[in-house]
């Protein structure tokens, strides 16, 4: 596929990288050559200096030939004004980052009039991912999964959780409910688990399920994480304010910590339910009187990753809460992992899942039959969902018979309204949207998990 | 410093000129010479070394900058010594230093021969006479933007290494993927050389020799197979051969955009000062020639081969129609300067190029402003965009450097060597990739007289000359090696 990414900041590198990995060819857009340069140093992709929105610009970068157009500069208006033109001079679907809340709103409005695919809002992605997160703490990711009928959970085993030495098989005898293990992390390596799996403590699990199931099998394990009622939010800036209104309604209490008083002001005038706090996030003092050892979660959003981290680090100390960090770099990702902090949140990653997984289902539109497209464990374990065929080989054969390749799961399958979490004596039909979890192989059929 | 992906890289070039060793063994077998058998030695050589080489993945595949640089210098040499074997296995050319220089002279598309013209030359064998040849044409776009055609060498920093062995101060690509690139570019060379075959075919030139004269054009090169070089050609031939020199040394990205339909950026400022400097030559050489009175060409003819000769030097190919080191002081003069400008960025030609002297041009009258204004504020630009500061300043440095070589070589040479002039034009032919010189390594003679100590040297301005010189000085520092 060809695609045109205009806008080098952080999100454009992070699509440029793992688009170019996919196979597509990739020409990204900047003003600034420094920019450019370095993204064409690390990756194969063409670079083109220039404004993104002018007609020559567009040309040189070979608009008239692509199949997709990525507006990702900082600016709303730009990246609109890209789009549009891009539209007009080719046959190119177009998508565009909007930021700014008072366009974010008229979502549909644009789609429809602008023509755009999608509008994409990190910091109302990573809002939303929070959101989830605090609606149900026991995870460290949760992603709706075939078309959100089933939820991806990912959780750390603690020490007094009655999973770890039990293997995989004994956990389906003793306390299956409709949950599947679909991938176990230990370490620096990443396990799609056989029934002979042993847990350990600190593995982090992903596991399918719906929500109603998922929040037993938390119950039967003793898996510790109540519901949470009250949230510090450090930090007050774009998605604190979409997290104040995904929240509003939720029973949450919100309280934000924010040092510059004018933002302050807005949030406490739009958002009355919050209690907003001004004063210097680094003031021990003050985030202690404010209840930091008492919250449910602390959810930690400055705009610096080390202070973010600090702060993670600060209320673990102190407190038992819920911890969230954003971090905006992913270059350390292992080392930050290692000092355990709950759930860390990145918006520019968030938003590249997204794109990526829109690139990869029109893929399919263009022949093969693969539906969307999940990063379960990060370059290591992904689940691909395909539509089964008339003539699979997959088909009518109960799961326990069929000789699966090793590190390959079926992981759900989506019948009609109905989503089944597989066991061995589940059969697959044709016509049926099956997820499949696998260890880095490029799938492109349902069939290629057969050895 | 990744040894691990540099051994496999030569690996990689030395199984692929076990490959091209396919062309001089099949044109043994047409003409059934018993040299087949040292080709065949060659390239069981080739397959073997290399073949070692490639064993065992390396672990960390990075390129990164420095990689690349020696990947590419060390692949140049490696890729001479091996080339040189079937000159030397077969007796052709008794001494190894000698098929050396004249393999090295083949890769960089020079041109300059240690054969003899005359008997010597027409008696070599036809299959290595076609492996000369056709060393100028895979030398010409470069052998490691060959092997990124058709390899996936893993890693996305293969860039440094097409950076590194392409001709031109900045390298753009073409297309996103590098892959994809050095595929176009490689169709753009083997279509434009078959057309040219094609046209030698209705001239009078036989199957082989239009086949190594098309390569060797294609190239820049200039080995020819006749001691008068092209002159005993029809018209219609040196007129094609003189229409195809200019064309290899266009930009080949100018064709590209040529295909797309981009025929005003096509011309870019490059082409046309190039052209311009074409045609300027040209006339001041006709001129000159019917001038003087001491040459009786009819003004037909003068034009001719004043357009062989400026197209032949500025390409830097170097074939010959009439022996230019007879004509006035003022037509040799040009020629010798022609030599130096050398051919566009991104051809297959050598020189400092158009564009590089367009750069220095216009960046010292930037500094002249300077001087008279020293708060005006002003760029270099080219087709309207803005040359980048660190761009002019690494061909400020590139023209230092060469320098450095050239002064170097020259007085290294001088050394053993007694004529000027000729110890001059000698390192500006082989340095510029030019091949014939002035004196006795002109158009009529060879570089076979030269000792041990300076055909070394001139290997090394080859090899400098056609790797733009800094990956070649870069290989000897100590920095590069550092840990």
């Amino acid at each position: 596929m060809k695609i045109i990414i205009v806008g080098c900041g952080r999100v454009g590198q992070t699509l440029a990288e793992r688009l170019n990995d996919d196979g597509n060819e990739v020409t990204v857009i900047d003003i600034s050559e420094e920019k450019v340069k370095e993204v064409t140093d690390v990756c194969d992709v063409l670079g083109v200096v220039g404004n993104g929105a002018t007609h020559t610009t567009l040309q040189d970068a070979g608009v008239d030939t692509a199949d997709l157009f990525i507006a990702v500069t900082n600016s709303d208006e730009l990246n609109l004004l890209c789009c549009m033109i891009a539209k007009k001079e080719g046959r190119c679907q177009t998508v565009a980052r909007i930021k700014n809340p008072e366009y974010s709103k008229e979502t549909a409005y644009l789609q429809d009039e602008l023509g755009l695919v999608m509008v994409i809002n990190p910091e109302y992605a990573a809002a939303e991912e929070i959101a989830r997160v605090l609606r149900f703490p026991s995870a460290m990711k949760i992603e709706p999964f075939a078309n959100g009928k089933v939820e991806l959970i990912k959780f750390k085993l603690p020490k007094e959780c009655s999973l770890v030495g039990m293997s995989v098989k004994d956990m389906a005898m003793k306390l299956y409910g409709g949950v599947l293990v679909c991938a176990i992390e230990r370490g620096d390596e990443a396990h799609i688990p056989n029934g002979d799996f042993v847990f350990e403590e600190r593995d982090v699990v992903s596991i399918v399920a719906t929500a109603k199931n998922a929040n037993e099998f938390f119950k039967k394990i003793q898996y510790k994480g109540n519901s949470i009622k009250n949230v510090m939010v450090i930090g007050g800036g774009a998605i604190t304010h979409y997290l104040c209104g995904i929240l509003e309604s939720s029973g949450i209490a919100l309280k934000i910590v924010e040092k510059d008083l004018k933002t302050c002001e807005e949030l406490a005038s739009r958002w009355q339910k919050a209690s907003v706090i001004h004063g210097s996030l680094q003031d021990r003092e003050l985030l202690i009187e404010e209840g930091l050892a008492d919250a449910g979660a602390v959810v930690a959003l400055s705009n610096f990753d080390e202070e973010n981290i600090l702060l993670s680090l600060f209320a673990k100390e102190t407190g038992s809460g819920k911890l969230i960090t954003k971090i905006k770099r992913t270059d350390y990702g292992n080392v930050i992992s290692k000092l355990d902090l709950d759930t860390m949140i990145c918006p520019k990653n968030i938003t590249s899942d997204m794109i990526l997984r829109y690139v990869r289902a029109t893929q399919n539109t263009h022949g093969s039959n693969i539906e969307t497209l999940y990063n379960i464990i990060e370059g290591q374990v992904e689940a691909t969902e395909f539509i089964v065929k008339e003539n699979s080989p997959i088909i009518g054969v109960p799961l326990w018979q069929l000789p699966f390749k090793n590190n390959v799961l079926i992981a759900s399958i989506s019948r009609g309204k109905q989503v089944i979490v597989p066991k061995g004596s589940d059969v697959i039909q044709a016509g049926d949207a099956v997820v499949v979890v696998s260890k880095h192989m490029a799938l492109r059929d349902v069939a290629d998990v057969l050895k | 410093m990744n040894f691990g992906i540099i051994k496999r890289t030569l690996g990689f070039i030395l199984v692929f000129e076990g490959l091209f060793l396919a062309v001089p063994i099949i044109t043994a077998t047409v003409y059934w010479e018993k040299e087949f058998f040292d080709i065949l030695l060659t390239m069981g050589l080739c397959f073997a070394v290399g073949g070692v080489c490639m064993i065992g993945k390396p672990k960390n595949q990075n390129i990164y900058a420095k990689e690349g640089f020696v990947i590419v210098a060390l692949s140049w040499i490696v890729m001479s010594l091996f080339g040189a074997l079937p000159f030397w296995f077969s007796g052709a050319i008794p001494s190894y230093i000698d098929a050396l220089f004249e393999t090295v002279s083949g890769f960089t598309t020079t041109g300059a021969s240690v054969i003899p013209t005359g008997e010597a030359l027409e008696s070599m064998p036809k299959c290595l006479l076609m492996w000369r040849s056709f060393t100028h044409w895979v030398g010409g776009m470069g052998v490691l933007v060959f092997i990124m055609a058709f390899l996936p060498l893993s890693g996305a920093r293969n860039m440094h290494l097409m950076r590194a062995e392409s001709p031109g101060p900045s390298v753009g690509k073409l297309v996103p993927r590098v892959r994809q690139t050095a595929k176009i570019l490689y169709v753009i060379y083997t279509v434009m050389t078959s057309i040219q075959f094609v046209l030698l075919l209705f001239g009078d030139m036989t199957v082989f020799e239009a086949l190594n004269t098309a390569f060797a054009t294609a190239g820049t090169g200039g080995f020819s197979l006749k001691g008068d070089s092209m002159a005993s050609f029809s018209s219609y031939t040196q007129i094609v051969i003189t229409v195809f020199m200019i064309l290899f040394a266009v930009n080949f990205n100018s064709y590209f955009l040529l295909l797309r339909g981009r025929i005003k950026e096509a011309f870019s400022s490059e082409v046309r000062v190039f052209f311009v400097i074409v045609i300027t030559a040209i006339t001041l050489i006709t001129i000159n020639l019917q001038i003087s009175e001491a040459y009786a060409y009819t003004t037909g003819e003068a034009i001719k081969h004043s357009a062989f000769s400026v197209a032949s030097i500025i390409s830097t190919t170097g074939f010959v129609t009439e022996n230019f080191d007879l004509w006035p002081a003022f037509s040799k003069g040009i020629l010798v300067l022609l030599m130096f400008v050398g051919a566009c960025a991104g051809s297959t030609g050598g020189g400092v190029k158009v564009s590089r002297m367009m750069i220095l041009y216009k960046g010292a009258t930037r500094e002249m402003k300077k001087m008279l204004h020293s708060r005006q504020i002003t760029n270099v630009t080219m087709d309207k965009r803005v040359v980048e500061r660190e761009v002019v300043q690494n061909t400020f440095a590139y023209l230092f450097a060469y320098i450095l070589v050239f002064v170097a070589s020259f007085l290294l040479i001088c050394l053993d060597t007694q004529n000027l002039t000729e110890n001059f034009t000698a390192v500006a032919a082989t340095i510029n990739n030019v091949g014939p010189g002035l004196g006795a390594v002109g158009p009529a003679g060879n570089f076979a007289f030269f000792s041990v100590g300076s055909k070394l040297v001139l290997i090394f301005d080859m090899l400098a000359g056609r790797l733009e010189i800094f990956p070649m000085l870069l290989l000897f520092s100590v920095q590069t090696w550092k840990k």
